[in-house]
């Protein structure tokens, strides 16, 4: 890649590490919440179904993952198995494609 | 009446990259540094040990070997400071090509400054006037803080990177072309943050912080490299890259 696409990706992976960081957080403590709280399966989904600011929260969620893994996948890759070029960068690209499509229909099986 | 001859137990490297070490028993002295014992060994053991120094005073960077296990310029390293048990084991810098015994080639460490644009490129003339810079500005303290390298590769030795990553530039070469970034007489800024950023620049550091630790002269190359993703990443962001 050239100089400016890899800082690209730098700061995508450094961005989407800081939006991770918060929803983590949102997401564990929200589980932890729900678990002590004695709620059910269909309690849960009785909250999220129709939510928007649910669904919006998880979808940046699994696209903060879609961003974030890949590129640290990218660089696991260069410096441990000396992969790099543009088949792994499509590699790459191909797991992000895959945990997007996984995530976002979960988000949408649990909102919609 | 003087009591027995304390002795050293050296370890010292023999030969190219498939070399092996080689043990020798040195007297034991007062202020004895590592560079006096190797010096030793060359002139009372072995006249064929291969091994560099020039100014044995700590300027010129020359002398730099792996001093158990640690990069280490020899000529301020005293004895008594990195082995309290007696042993030495010397090794050439690592990171860099063999030539012979402690012996490095160098040439690769500082084609690397090269590929980093680690050159002045002036933008006035001698016709123009002197520019100012205020000494306490940020720009100039941050050139202050990077300036003071002397090229001794001890950074490039013990960076992390630079071994799993052999076209890594390394922390020398990066913070020569940090210092020159922040030159406000300087006229390469957007070829030199093209030529630092990316998977052989700065953004393959990890900031393991070992060329800081080591650092003899107490730089901070892991300051300089962060700098240096600070400004690429602002470039990046304003289309200048």
């Amino acid at each position: 890649m050239s100089a400016r696409a890899e800082t690209w990706a730098w700061l995508a992976q450094r961005a989407s590490a800081a939006v991770l960081a918060l929803c983590v957080a949102v997401h564990l403590a929200t589980m932890i919440v729900a678990v002590r709280g004695g709620l059910t399966a269909a309690a849960i989904l009785a909250r999220t179904r129709g939510s928007g600011a649910w669904a919006a929260f998880y979808l940046l969620f699994v696209l903060a993952v879609a961003i974030h893994a890949p590129l640290g996948l990218r660089t696991i890759a260069a410096e441990w198995l000396s992969w790099k070029g543009r088949a792994a960068d499509a590699a790459c690209g191909a797991i992000a494609l895959v945990l997007f499509v996984l995530g976002a229909r979960a988000v949408v099986a649990v909102t919609l | 009446m003087r009591g027995p001859e304390k002795l050293l137990h050296v370890s010292v490297w023999r030969g190219g990259a498939r070399g092996r070490f080689q043990s020798h028993e040195v007297p034991r002295q007062d202020a004895q540094t590592v560079l006096d014992v190797v010096t030793w060994i060359q002139r009372r053991v072995d006249a064929s040990l291969a091994y560099r120094f020039a100014c044995r005073v700590g300027m010129c960077g020359s002398c730099a070997m792996t001093v158990n296990g640690i990069p280490r310029w020899t000529c301020r390293t005293h004895v008594a400071r990195v082995a309290p048990d007696d042993r030495l084991e010397i090794a050439p810098l690592a990171n860099l090509p063999i030539v012979r015994d402690l012996v490095v080639d160098m040439s690769g460490f500082f084609d690397k400054w090269a590929r980093a644009k680690g050159r002045f490129v002036p933008t006035a003339t001698r016709r123009d006037d002197f520019a100012r810079v205020r000494p306490d500005s940020p720009a100039r303290r941050a050139i202050d803080a990077a300036i003071e390298c002397i090229g001794c590769g001890v950074c490039y030795a013990a960076c992390d990177v630079a071994a799993w990553n052999p076209g890594y530039l390394g922390p020398a070469a990066l913070n020569r072309a940090w210092a020159l970034t922040r030159d406000l007489r300087d006229g390469a800024r957007r070829e030199r943050l093209t030529a630092v950023a990316g998977d052989a620049g700065c953004h393959a550091c990890h900031t393991h912080t070992l060329c800081s630790e080591r650092c003899p002269t107490h730089l901070s190359p892991t300051a300089a490299i962060a700098g240096l993703k600070r400004a690429t990443a602002l470039a990046a962001l304003r289309g200048g890259l």
